[in-house]
Parts: structure tokens; C-alpha cells; sequence
């Protein structure tokens, strides 16, 4: 599978990922070669065979729904990881933009 | 002999015996690293002070008789796993300021019994990648040659242990990140098996895959780890509940009538070179010596393993990855609206090979490709599984090399993205089946540079691979 710089600057835009006029030549050759890789699955015959998605053949994991409250220092050092802070809540730009 | 040279075994002895204390023990590790580390660059963050602190407390618990295994010991951790109060990178700027407000299971463990941590290891950042240049820290240096790699990517904890700069070490393995570092720097390694160690606090990067280990100078450490390690954990869902045997204990066992099989994929995969093949297959036939019985068997879909793990790692890694954003924590990028400020810190914050895993998820997963990639590479791995499942009916563990190739040189690869992947060719096929493996020293090339010996065993059989490595080493 062969992708073009178009399709290249697509992923990235969904990947969230700025990427430089060199970048996007660069992976373009790369994501091909790795996607020309992969086509050797192509020639395995998957007929009727099941997907893995997990490997410990557990089920249905669960815990009781209950409120854990958090420390007042553990909360604390959550707030002072916060890149922009006001008065303990966190600071993002406007998530709607033109 | 050097204090900081010792295992853990004997560090324990010493300790209980009062031939020198934690202090001194801890001092003669950070005297290592203080001497060593400008050249190796194995850790990104020394915790001098805090180490001497601890190695102080445990020197009072073991004068009132308190100590425990690892009470007073000193070892390192790879970045990319959560410690309490301690800044953790991964090995990635996005998070060069991020100071851990939890702590990760295993490590909780490990530091409740008394052991003395020195330091964080520098890796590959965030897991991607097999010789530790992917690290926005610079690379780790071979210590056997220093224009070499350490291996990847939790090359900075093998280069520790192998130089003599802590006991132990803790690492990971999703594609062989123990495993093969182990075999690059010529020391004892366990990828355990999926579900047997928690993996609460550790980075993910692949969920189905990851897996948390320890990384020692002999196999008898390694067990006396996963003593300490493994085990359910409500904070890993995907932990499971099956006993954990006393390792330890299991080791001493005979392997004297122990099957073991050889299959001959492995030594025919791509990029094999013949030194390696030779050390590894001369081990093998000196097992017998051990009274092992060798049995040729056949796993036909391993040289699959890298095709089907170079789409479900980025899939799932592009996801987890998504979390690291520059919003809640970590270093955030100027930037002109919301979207801006996530492109330019992930653009700044990762380096090359990470961006290209999360590319190839991205696209792995979008619409339209899900079924023609992840949904066929996860089918893929069922036939992987199903051989393994097969092999395992009529032996106890399978042996092979751990690497293809001894530690290459440091820029060799860099710039061959598909020749890098196939450097984990050997051990994606045990991942992909979330079975254990481990990695120990099985010689050395005219060059010097060590050569690993793979040994893997069924879901949860840690103890009969342990039982096979110890055997080696003490015969």
C-alpha cells in the first residue's frame, strides 16, 4: 500500500501532529514502506479464524461502583501538574474556533 | 569484589551479616554512576540524596532484625514507570517537567520492602523503539563498546545492571524491550507472562501486549524478583488470579528429563546472522548435557509476528498516546487555538519514531482500514498463538536467540525504519502471544559483544523457564 503526501498530512491532522514540508516527504516514503511491509499478511488465509484482542481469556472485570475519594496531597500535585492553572482549575483555550 | 558488583543474593547476606551496610552498599552504586554515567548515559534522573535517605532507613530495619528480601538494596527504574514524588519522562520532552503524583504497583512493591532506589533509566521515550536512540536524552552506550547500543527500549535499566550502577533494575517489554537489551548488554532478563505483573503506573503503550519486568545479573535474582512482583492487582483489570508460585523455590528444581524445543523458524528469520545463530545453537545442544531431552518443532506463522506487531502496537499505541497532549500535565506549546496547542507541543514534545507509530495507527485505524489491517493482524495473531498452544502440548519451554544480531553500532540502523523493526524479530513472535520469555547470556563474538539465549515457556510458566535459565548458569 502506497500513500501520498495528501493522505500523509491527512493522518497527521487527525494524529494532531504538526508536521514540516520535510516531515511529511520523509513519513510519506516510510508509512509506505512499513504499509509495504504488512502486506505479507495478505498472504495468510484468515477463513473462519477468530480475532485475539486479549490474551488472558478473562471476562466481565469489574469493581464495585464506588466513590474513592482523592487525598488533599494527592490532589494538590494533579493541580501543580497543570501547565496553566487558575484559582485550582485548569486553563484551555476555547475549544470552538474559526 | 566491588559492593556495587554484587547480586542480590549476596548483597542480602552481606547486609544480614553486618560486612557493610546499606549506606555503603548505595554509595558504591552512586560512585559507579557518578564515574560512569557521563559516558554510558543509562539514567536521565540520579536520586542522590533520596537514595542515601532510604539506604539510612533501611540500615535501622535491618539492625532491628526487620529486613526483607530487598530491604536495603539498591536499583534503578526505567522512566517510563511512575514513581511517587520523582520526575518521570519516559524519555520523551513532552513530559520533561512531569513529577509523578503516583506511584506504579510494582514499584510500590518493591520499595515497601526496604530497597533503595537510585535512579531513573533512560529508554526509548514512551517504549518505541530497540537501541534507545529514540530517547530525547540522547542514546544509551553499550557498555561492552561505547560506540555501540544498549538495545531497546529499556536500554538504560540493562546498561545499569550490566555496569555495575545498581543490583537490579525494572523495565518493560511489549516487542522485547527486556528481552533483547538483556541479550545486547550480556545480562539475565524476563518479559513475564501478559497478566502475571501489574502494570498500574507504567506508560502504556501497546494494552494488549505491555508487560512490566525485572532485568539482574543471574537468573536466581530474576526469581527472587518475580517473587516479590508478580500477582492480582484491582488496579490492573488484566491481571489474573492464578497462583503465583515461589520462583525461587521452583529454580532449584532438576531440569533432568525437561523437554525442550528447538524450532528451526527462528534461526531462518529475517536479518539472522550466522555468529549468533552458531553461540546459540552450540548452547543448545550443550543442554543436553543438563540431561534436557531436545525436540525439533515447528512454529510455521512466527515470521508473521513483526508484520501482525507493526499494526496492533501503533493502533493501540496511537490511542494511548493520545493522552499526552500538553493540557493536564507535561510541557504545552504556545499556540493560537486549542488544536494548535495540541499539534505543536505532541510536534515538539516527541520525537521522530513515536510521531510515525501514532501515523501508521492513526491511518491503521481509520475508516475504511480497520478491517483490512488491525482486524486481520488481530486474526493473525490467533494462528501465532494457536502454534505456540500446539508446541507447548508436547514441550516444556522453546529455546532460540533473542536477537538476530549482537549490539550494532549506534547511527547504523537509525535511518532504516523497517531494519530497525526486524531487530525485534526474535522476540514479537513470544509478545504477540503474551507468553514469558527470557533472555540470558549464552556467549560472546570474536568482537566480544554478548549473544542471548531466548527461552519461552507456556502462559503463566514462568517457573520452568526460570528452572532452565538457573540450570544454565549454575552448570
Amino acid at each position: 500500500m502506497k500513500l501520498d503526501k495528501v493522505q500523509v498530512e491527512h493522518i497527521a491532522k487527525l494524529a494532531r501532529l504538526e508536521l514540516g514540508e520535510e516531515e511529511i516527504t520523509m513519513y510519506t516514503e516510510q508509512l509506505s514502506a512499513v504499509l509495504g511491509y504488512i502486506d505479507m499478511l495478505d498472504e495468510v488465509d484468515v477463513e473462519g479464524v477468530e480475532e485475539t484482542s486479549q490474551v488472558t481469556g478473562l471476562q466481565d472485570v469489574v469493581r464495585n461502583d464506588e466513590v474513592v475519594s482523592c487525598d488533599d496531597d494527592t490532589r494538590k500535585k494533579l493541580l501543580e501538574q497543570f501547565p496553566k492553572n487558575q484559582v485550582n482549575l485548569l486553563k484551555v483555550k476555547g475549544v470552538f474556533f474559526e | 569484589m566491588n559492593l556495587n558488583e554484587l547480586t542480590i543474593r549476596q548483597a542480602r547476606e552481606g547486609l544480614d551479616n553486618g560486612d557493610f551496610s546499606s549506606v555503603d552498599l548505595t554509595k558504591a552504586c552512586l560512585d559507579r554512576i557518578n564515574e560512569r554515567n557521563g559516558k554510558i548515559n543509562a539514567f536521565i534522573t540520579v536520586t542522590e540524596k533520596q537514595a542515601i535517605a532510604e539506604a539510612k532507613e533501611a540500615d535501622k530495619k535491618i539492625k532491628k532484625g526487620e529486613a526483607e528480601l530487598l530491604t536495603g538494596i539498591p536499583f534503578a527504574t526505567k522512566d517510563a514507570i511512575n514513581v511517587v514524588d520523582i520526575r518521570s519522562t519516559g524519555g520523551g520532552k513532552i513530559l520533561d517537567n512531569y513529577i509523578s503524583p503516583f506511584e506504579s504497583t510494582v514499584i510500590s512493591k518493591i520499595r515497601s520492602e526496604g530497597a533503595v532506589m537510585v535512579g531513573k533509566t533512560n529508554c526509548d521515550a514512551f517504549g518505541h523503539g530497540a537501541s534507545n536512540e529514540n530517547s530525547m536524552y540522547g542514546p544509551v552506550k553499550n557498555p561492552y563498546d561505547l560506540e555501540r547500543v544498549a538495545g531497546g527500549s529499556s536500554g538504560g535499566s540493562a546498561a545499569a545492571v550490566a555496569d555495575n550502577m545498581c543490583i537490579f533494575s525494572i523495565g518493560e517489554d511489549t516487542g522485547g524491550s527486556i528481552r533483547q537489551p538483556a541479550s545486547l548488554c550480556g545480562i539475565s532478563g524476563l518479559r513475564p507472562s501478559y497478566g502475571r505483573n501489574s502494570r498500574y503506573g507504567i506508560m502504556p503503550m501497546a494494552s494488549s501486549l505491555d508487560t512490566v519486568g525485572p532485568f539482574a545479573k543471574n537468573v536466581e535474582d530474576v526469581a527472587l524478583l518475580m517473587d516479590v512482583m508478580a500477582g492480582q492487582d484491582n488496579k490492573d483489570a488484566t491481571t489474573v488470579s492464578d497462583a503465583v508460585p515461589k520462583y525461587s523455590e521452583e529454580i532449584k528444581k532438576s531440569v533432568k528429563g525437561m523437554k525442550v524445543g528447538v524450532p528451526k523458524e527462528y534461526f531462518e528469520l529475517e536479518g539472522m546472522e550466522d555468529e549468533t545463530k552458531e553461540i546459540v545453537m552450540k548452547q543448545i545442544q550443550d543442554l543436553k548435557n543438563l540431561g534436557v531431552e531436545l525436540v525439533d518443532v515447528s512454529l510455521p506463522y512466527i515470521k508473521y509476528a513483526v508484520a501482525v506487531y507493526y499494526i496492533v502496537v501503533p493502533s493501540e499505541d496511537s490511542s494511548n498516546m493520545g493522552r499526552l497532549d500538553g493540557i493536564r500535565y507535561g510541557v504545552q506549546a504556545e499556540g493560537k487555538n486549542l488544536y494548535d496547542i495540541y499539534a505543536k507541543s505532541r510536534a515538539q514534545g516527541f520525537p521522530e519514531e513515536v510521531k510515525r507509530r501514532i501515523m501508521i495507527g492513526t491511518y491503521a485505524l481509520s475508516a475504511g482500514y480497520y478491517d483490512a489491517y488491525y482486524k486481520k493482524a488481530q486474526k493473525v495473531r490467533t494462528l501465532i498463538i494457536k502454534d505456540f498452544e500446539r508446541v507447548f502440548e508436547s514441550v516444556d519451554c522453546i529455546v532460540a536467540p533473542t536477537s538476530p544480531f549482537p549490539a550494532f553500532k549506534i547511527g547504523e540502523k537509525k535511518d532504516d525504519v523497517l531494519a530497525m523493526y526486524l531487530a525485534d524479530v526474535c522476540t514479537c513472535p513470544a509478545s504477540v502471544a503474551g507468553i514469558p520469555g527470557l533472555s540470558v547470556p549464552s556467549g560472546n563474538t570474536k568482537l566480544g559483544l554478548p549473544v542471548g539465549l531466548q527461552i519461552m515457556g507456556p502462559r503463566l510458566g514462568e517457573a520452568k523457564v526460570l528452572q532452565l535459565g538457573h540450570a544454565i548458569q549454575i552448570s
